[in-house]
Order: C-alpha cells, then structure tokens, then sequence
C-alpha cells in the first residue's frame, strides 16, 4: 500500500508486473532466459511433441479419406494386436509357430542371465531404476522368444528382426572396421591425410544416392563383380532373390556410407590420448597390444560407446537403401520398420502405419535408453574414476 | 526417339491442332495450368507430356506431368484431394480405383462437358471400356487414354523350331517354358529364358497372378467375378484354384531371368526386345514395342494368345478344383474354360472435383483431346507410349497397324487376340469397387511377394489375403461393398 500510497511508479519506465522501480532492461535482464528459450521450445512442440502426441490418434483408429478430409474411427489397440496376433503378425514377428532345442536353449539361457541381472540389481537400485530394469528384462526375454521361435528354428523373420540385424549387426561390422581404420590412421604412416579424406567420403554421399550408386555396383549380372562371379561359375544366382543375401548386402551398403562417421569420431578420440602416457608405457616395455588395451582404450571408451548410441539410434531408421535397392523384397525380407511403417502409409492405412511407427519408437527408446543406462553410464563413470 | 516416332508425332501434332478446335478455341485457357499426376518414365506419362505441348500451343494451357512410382499414384491423388490439398488437378490412374474415388465424391462428372463436345465420338469407345471403364455409377467420371487386357505372348520362330504349339491352358504354358527355357533365343551365345513376367514387389506382380487365377475361378459370365461371393463379399480366394494359380505362377520362376523377383514391367520389357524370352504374360504393349528399333531381334516374331484357359475350375460349394464341364463352365471351349482378365482396365483421366471451373475445362478439353480418335489412333500403335486400343476404329481393321509398320499377319494375330478377349463372355473384369487399390495393390501383392519369396506357404498367403480382404470389406462397410459390386457386375441398379 505504501507504495501506491506515494505513487513512486512512473508510467513507461517499468514493464507491468515488475517490482516497482525496476527498468524494461533489468525486467528484460532478469527473464532473458525464458525469452531465449521459449523460440526453441515453441518449434519443438509444434513439430516434434504435437506431431508425436496427435499421431497417437492415429494408431488407435482407422482412417478414411472422404470428401471432408480424413475421418476416423476409434478402434482401440487393434492396430497393435494385429502386429502381435493378427494376419500382419508374420510380417512384423515372422513365423513362430515351433521352436527348437536351439531356440529353447537360447531363449532359456537369455531368461536366465536377465533375471539373474534382475535379482543383482535388486539390491543397488531404487524402485524407479528397477521399473527401468524390468521393462529392459521384458523387452530382452521377449526379443529372445521371438529370435528362438523364427530366426533359430530357420523360419521366416520379420520386421522386426530385420531391423534388429541391421542395428545390431550393421553397427558392430561398422564400429570394428571404423574403429579399425581410425586406429591405422592414427599411426605415422605415409599418406594418411590422404586415406583420412578418402575414407570420410561416402558420410558425405545423399543416402539416395547411395542407394542408387549401391544398386549398380551390387547388380551381379550387369555390375561390375559380373565378370568375378562369372568367374567363380556363378551365373544363375542373384542376391536379390535370397532373403539373407538380400539382407546382408543392404547392411554392408548401410556400412560402406556410415564406417566413416564412426571413423571420423574415433580418430578424434585417438588423436586425444596423450602421447606422454603411451611414451612412457613404452619406456617401461609395454607391447603394442598392451598399451592398446591398458591405455589407448580406456581412454577413448566414454567416446566410443557415446558414438556406438548415435549410430545405433540412427541405425533404427534405415529405409532408403532396402526401399532403392529391392523395395523391402524378395518377399518382406528387407524390410525395416521404418519401411514397413511407410509403406502401409503408402497405401494411406495411416493408423497401422502410425502403429507400426509407435512400435519402433518403443524399441528404439527401450533399446537405447538401455544401452545408455546400462553402458554408456558405466563407462563414463570408470572414466572419470 | 526414332524416326517412325518422330514423324508420327509431327504429322499428330498437325492434326492435333484440328483436333482441339472443337473443344478449345485457342487462347481460350492462356494462363491456366493444369497439373497431372501419373505413373513414371515414357510409358503414360511421356505422351501426355507430348501431346501436353500441342495442347499449350493450340490454347494457352498449360499441361504439367508429374510421375510418382507406381505404388504412390492411388493414395498420392486421394490424401490431395481429399484433404483439400488440391496441387494435382488430374490423376491418370487404373480406371478401376476411380470408383473409390467417386464415393467421396472427390471426381467431376464429365457428362455436361460430354454433351457439349463434338469431337469425342464416345460411340467409337469399345463398349465395354466405354461403360465399365469411363462411367461410375451410370456417369462418365473418367476418360481413358489406354484399353488394357492381359495375354499371353510367345516368340513364334522359337516355338515353331522347337515344334511346339503356342499354350492353350496354364499348365501349357509351364511345358513350353520348359522345353525352351535355356535355349540361345536372340544368337548371342547366351542361355535364355523360357518364361518372363515382372514379379517386383510394389509394382504390378499382382496383375498378372490375377491372368492365371480367373480361369480357374471365373466360370459364369463376367457378373460373376473371380474375387468374391457376390452376395455376401466373402472372399473367393482361400480354395484350390487361386493355390493351383499361385503354385503354377510360383514354378513359372523356374524358368524365367534369376533376377526376376526384382523385375518391374521396364526390366522384362528390355529383355524381351532384347529377344531373351520365349513367353511373356503382357499387355497389349509387346504387340507394338517390338517394331521399335531397339527390338529388331524381335520385330515380327511375338504373337499373342488371347486367353490361357484350364481344364479345371473352381467348385465354388467345395473349395476343390473339379474337371471342366458344359454344365460347371457353359463358355469353356474344348473342355478349356478361358477368363480373359481386363488387368487393370486401361490407364484413364480423371478430374478433381474441387478444383476452380476454368481448371476443370482445360482439364476436360485436354482429356477429350487425348481421347479423341485423331490422337488416340496414333498413340495405341506406338509402343513406347504405353496406350493400347480401346476404339472400336482401332479394333475393326489391321489397316491402322499395318501402316504403323506392324507385319499384316502379326496385326491379324494382335488383334484377333485383344478382339477374341474383349468379346468373351467369360472376360474376367478387374475390381471396380471402392479399396479396389488395397484390395489387390496392397494386400495380394504383399502376401504374393511373400510366397514367391519362400517366406510363407501358398496356404498362408491365401488366409493372409482372406484375413486381409475382409479387414477391408469391414472398413468400407459390408453392405456399401456388396452394393458397389452389384454395380461394377452389373448386377445391381
């Protein structure tokens, strides 16, 4: 009252709802944060929350497209259920109808380890860090079943699976080599400026282009390994016919375009270790392999498995090398999720497409989020311990 | 392009000029652009760019092509116009899909254009493209470029060296494939093929399953269909005729290209003007594209069936295939039943519903122009452009073909064929009901791609494709879907 009282507020000088007495450029000073902020945060719910929330409606209904625009119809988890139960369940699991001894065994010893790592982390985790776990151990034991029913019992994989090769395979072949040729790069050899652009190259290619460029090295009756598989005796085989070979020549293409980005972070991180600590492990006597193991790599693990996540992120969206290349075929073999969510998109049944969409995002979050958890944290931790 | 195409073009586009009068005064659409949607490459889209030019030159508006693959067409011009968008203001598509289309009420009605155009002479459209391909629900929504009919196609000097006659029923054909597969077809030195049809995924595989499975499945008159119970839209196609044509289409690969899981309609055309293919499922197209000059090993030498029959059929009570009779297939010829199947009806023209007045008669006086006989009898008998008869003045007399530079007796054979399958009462029709495009595009192609892949068994595919195709009766609603095939059969009012 005091203050209204004596009527010390000056019109113009104060923005309203600031103390009185305080300048537009304090008042301003003091909320730039928010200022600068709110711009960002406003494009990200527009673009990235609000499009991921309202596609949510999407998944639980079916939608028509009549002279209104779309019109939906609200059908639950069906979407879902027909991924899991459905006539789309080969597409998406593959064929589980039996499973082997091999299958039980595997299935049986995953089990065992993810619920023996579950009674371990009883005792070190907090409630919250233990729903984490469990939903972790579900998604492994769950994975473990479907790989033990299809993959191991030689039946036919799905979407999910395929994915699941060409994150987990795909991006072990392209850490190895990547790591590989940083590690040569970062010798003093002759030329290597030279191999360090060359090998950065294809990072720099449109995937589309790859694809396209993929497609003709890979052709085995027009390409240029024609004549070498001639050569061999082996005129009447294409890849492309063959579900496995299909899938393996779309992760080594997936591989030749992304062994540069892992190679390029990696040679930084080696370019990082102190060349006093490995002078002086030489010094002491220490061989090449032991300095590797003891010094170079604890160095630059923290960065290694940092760079593995992004690529293994990134790897969970693959879809224009198999959708050039073979168009998910022969059959679905090559198929993604990615490209099995757009083609159903494709063909505008935009709720199963919108499902399949949600499903990859569950396992891209589940899968990252564990390995960040339950790696990345660890490593980063030691490191700086 | 060659030197037959070039001429040819040039001599249409003086005609063209005549042609346009009667629907376009020139100037009339200056500043109008009237934008296309349709499939990619020559085939379709480069003689509506073409003849796109003479339109412009002749009126003012302007024609813009835009080709997506194949697989995209459908859904690209439904989420436009039915959202609203509106970029595209034509779609060329498979005259079969435009009925879907119409029930969201997304197609103009061409018939108030039609009544005040002189020069399309729809009386010389072959009635049935003029009725089942043009018209839904009794008005013309759609105007076709192209009159498509599936058939088979066998090199005639291969056959007669190997003393084989051409195929009468499917299992025929695989016996002849099999005798000539591997031998040198084309004098390179190299093995060819026996067989050769495009089995890509997402491209138009589909169609040609479809060739094989109507005879088995189609006995009755075309009312009776070979995709559902009629009455009940209870999927006809979990039974061992469509098993017998799936297993029959599968074994088809042993004697065709390695690589022809991953063919599209380009990739088998190339090798068969290249003269490495002993039979081909087809359109019309190989009929002309062997007179291009980069079919010369072939030119003359591919001639048509127009229909591959079988000696049994679908006993629709049991689900089991029964020895063809007069009394279970009263159009079976020598105890051969043939279903001739109309894959995909043609490419035609239709025009959004929502777009501005002036747009709709540039689009409608482009569409009639492309119609109309002074152009389309040019187009049908080049190759290249993808388009087939659909006129009767195209159909009645070789003459056309003949001067087109066709040989006499391989027109007389080109024609017989499309005529014998046009006029047969057992021809088999493609879908014409809304979902037609998921309905097969989507579902059966799927599920087929599968089973030629090893990844499922036939019977898998087809519980697929049943499972699948009632989903989509649901979603559309039973009763609007039995009452949509009623009228594509021509069975209901």
């Amino acid at each position: 009252m005091a203050d209204v009282t004596n009527n010390s507020y000056q019109p113009g000088t104060s923005p309203a709802g600031a103390s009185s007495g305080m300048s537009w450029g304090e008042w301003l000073d003091r909320h730039s944060r928010t200022f600068f902020i709110t711009p960002a945060v406003t494009l990200i719910l527009i673009f990235a929350i609000f499009p991921t929330f309202y596609s949510i409606v999407f998944a639980l209904s079916r939608v028509r497209f009549t002279a209104d625009g779309l019109q939906f119809r609200f059908v639950g988890l069906q979407n879902f259920a027909k991924q899991f139960f459905g006539n789309d369940q080969v597409h998406f699991l593959g064929k589980t109808e039996g499973i082997g001894v091999l299958g039980w065994v595997f299935f049986g010893a995953v089990t065992a380890a993810v619920l023996w790592w579950l009674y371990r982390s009883l005792r070190i985790t907090s409630p919250v860090g233990m729903l984490g776990r469990l939903i972790s151990a579900a998604m492994a034991i769950f994975i473990a079943w479907i790989m033990g029913a299809s993959l191991l019992a030689g039946s036919t994989i799905g979407t999910l699976l395929t994915t699941l090769f060409y994150v987990f395979v795909g991006c072990a072949l392209q850490f190895v080599i990547g790591t590989g040729l940083a590690f040569l790069c970062s010798q003093p050899i002759a030329g290597k400026n030279f191999f360090r652009v060359i090998f950065f190259i294809p990072l720099m290619v449109t995937p589309l282009g790859v694809g396209y460029a993929m497609k003709m090295v890979a052709d085995i009756t027009k390409g240029p390994f024609e004549p070498l598989l001639r050569g061999f005796g082996i005129e009447n085989w294409v890849w492309s016919a063959d579900p496995w070979a299909a899938r393996f020549v779309m992760m080594i293409c997936d591989s030749w375009q992304w062994i540069p980005f892992i190679f390029i972070c990696m040679l930084a991180a080696l370019e990082n270790v102190p060349r006093d600590h490995v002078e002086a492990a030489q010094v002491d006597g220490a061989s090449s392999v032991q300095i590797f193991r003891e010094i170079t790599w604890p160095q630059i693990v923290p960065v290694a498995v940092t760079v593995l996540l992004i690529r293994t992120i990134e790897a969970f969206k693959i879809v224009d090398l198999p959708n050039i290349m073979t168009g998910g075929g022969p059959g679905s073999s090559t198929e993604s999720m990615t490209l099995h969510s757009l083609y159903i998109w494709r063909s505008n049944d935009i709720g199963t497409s919108a499902a399949v969409a949600y499903l990859l995002l569950i396992l891209t979050v589940v899968v990252c989020a564990s390995f960040f958890n339950y790696v990345v944290l660890g490593q980063l931790r030691k490191a700086r311990a | 392009m060659s030197f037959r195409k070039m001429t040819t073009c040039m001599l249409s586009a003086g005609v063209a000029v005549c042609g346009l009068s009667a629907v376009a005064a020139a100037g009339e659409f200056d500043g109008v652009t009237v934008n296309i949607l349709t499939r990619p490459g020559y085939v379709i889209a480069g003689r509506l760019a073409e003849r796109g030019k003479e339109f412009e030159a002749a009126t003012g508006g302007k024609i813009v092509v835009t080709e997506v693959p194949f697989a995209e067409i459908f859904p690209k011009i439904q989420a436009d116009w039915s959202t609203g968008t509106n970029s595209i203001d034509v779609g060329v598509f498979a005259a079969g899909w435009g009925v879907e289309l119409d029930a969201a009420g997304l197609l103009e009605d061409m018939d108030p254009y039609i009544a005040k155009d002189t020069k399309i002479d729809l009386a010389d459209v072959a009635p049935y493209f003029r009725e089942f391909g043009q018209k839904v629900g009794g008005k013309t929504k759609l105007l076709m470029v192209d009159g498509d009919f599936q058939m088979v196609y066998y090199r005639k000097d291969v056959l007669e060296k190997a003393g084989l006659q051409p195929p009468k029923t499917w299992q025929d054909y695989l016996d002849v494939a099999s005798k000539i597969h591997g031998q040198d077809m084309n004098g390179d030195g190299q093995a060819d093929y026996g067989s050769c049809i495009f089995k890509k995924r997402n491209a138009q595989s589909y169609m040609a399953i479809q060739t094989v499975a109507a005879s088995f499945v189609q006995t009755q008159g075309t009312a009776q269909g070979f995709y559902f119970d009629n009455a009940t839209m209870k999927p006809v196609v979990n039974n061992e005729a469509w098993k017998k044509a799936f297993e029959l289409y599968k074994e088809t690969g042993k004697y065709g290209p390695p690589e022809e899981l991953n063919m599209d309609i380009g990739d088998t055309r190339a090798i068969f003007k290249a003269g490495r293919c002993g039979l081909l499922i087809e359109w019309g197209d190989p009929g002309t594209l062997q007179l291009d000059p980069d079919a010369a090993a072939v030119k003359g030498l591919i001639f048509a069936v127009g229909a591959v029959g079988t000696k049994e059929v679908l006993d629709r009570a049991t689900g089991k295939l029964v020895p063809v009779t007069k009394e279970n297939a009263p159009y079976s010829v020598d105890g051969i039943n043939y279903a001739p199947f109309a894959a995909f009806g043609g490419w035609a023209g239709a025009i959004n519903s929502k777009i501005d007045q002036k747009k709709k008669d540039a689009a409608y006086a482009f569409l009639s122009y492309m119609n109309q006989a002074a152009q389309s009898n040019v187009d049908v008998t080049i190759g290249a452009t993808g388009y087939n008869p659909y006129r009767n003045s195209q159909l009645v007399s070789t003459d056309l073909w003949v001067k087109a530079g066709m040989p006499a007796d391989l027109a007389e054979n080109y024609l017989g064929a499309i005529n014998g399958a046009l006029n047969n009462l057992n021809m088999a029709s493609d879908m014409k009901i809304p979902g037609a495009q998921k309905y097969t595009g989507v579902v059966l192609d799927t599920e087929l791609a599968r089973y030629l892949a090893g990844e499922i068994t036939v019977d898998e595919a087809l519980k697929n494709i049943e499972a699948g195709w009632e989903e989509v009766t649901e979603d559309f609603g039973r009763e609007e879907q039995i009452k949509a095939q009623a009228l594509a059969m021509g069975t209901g009012g």
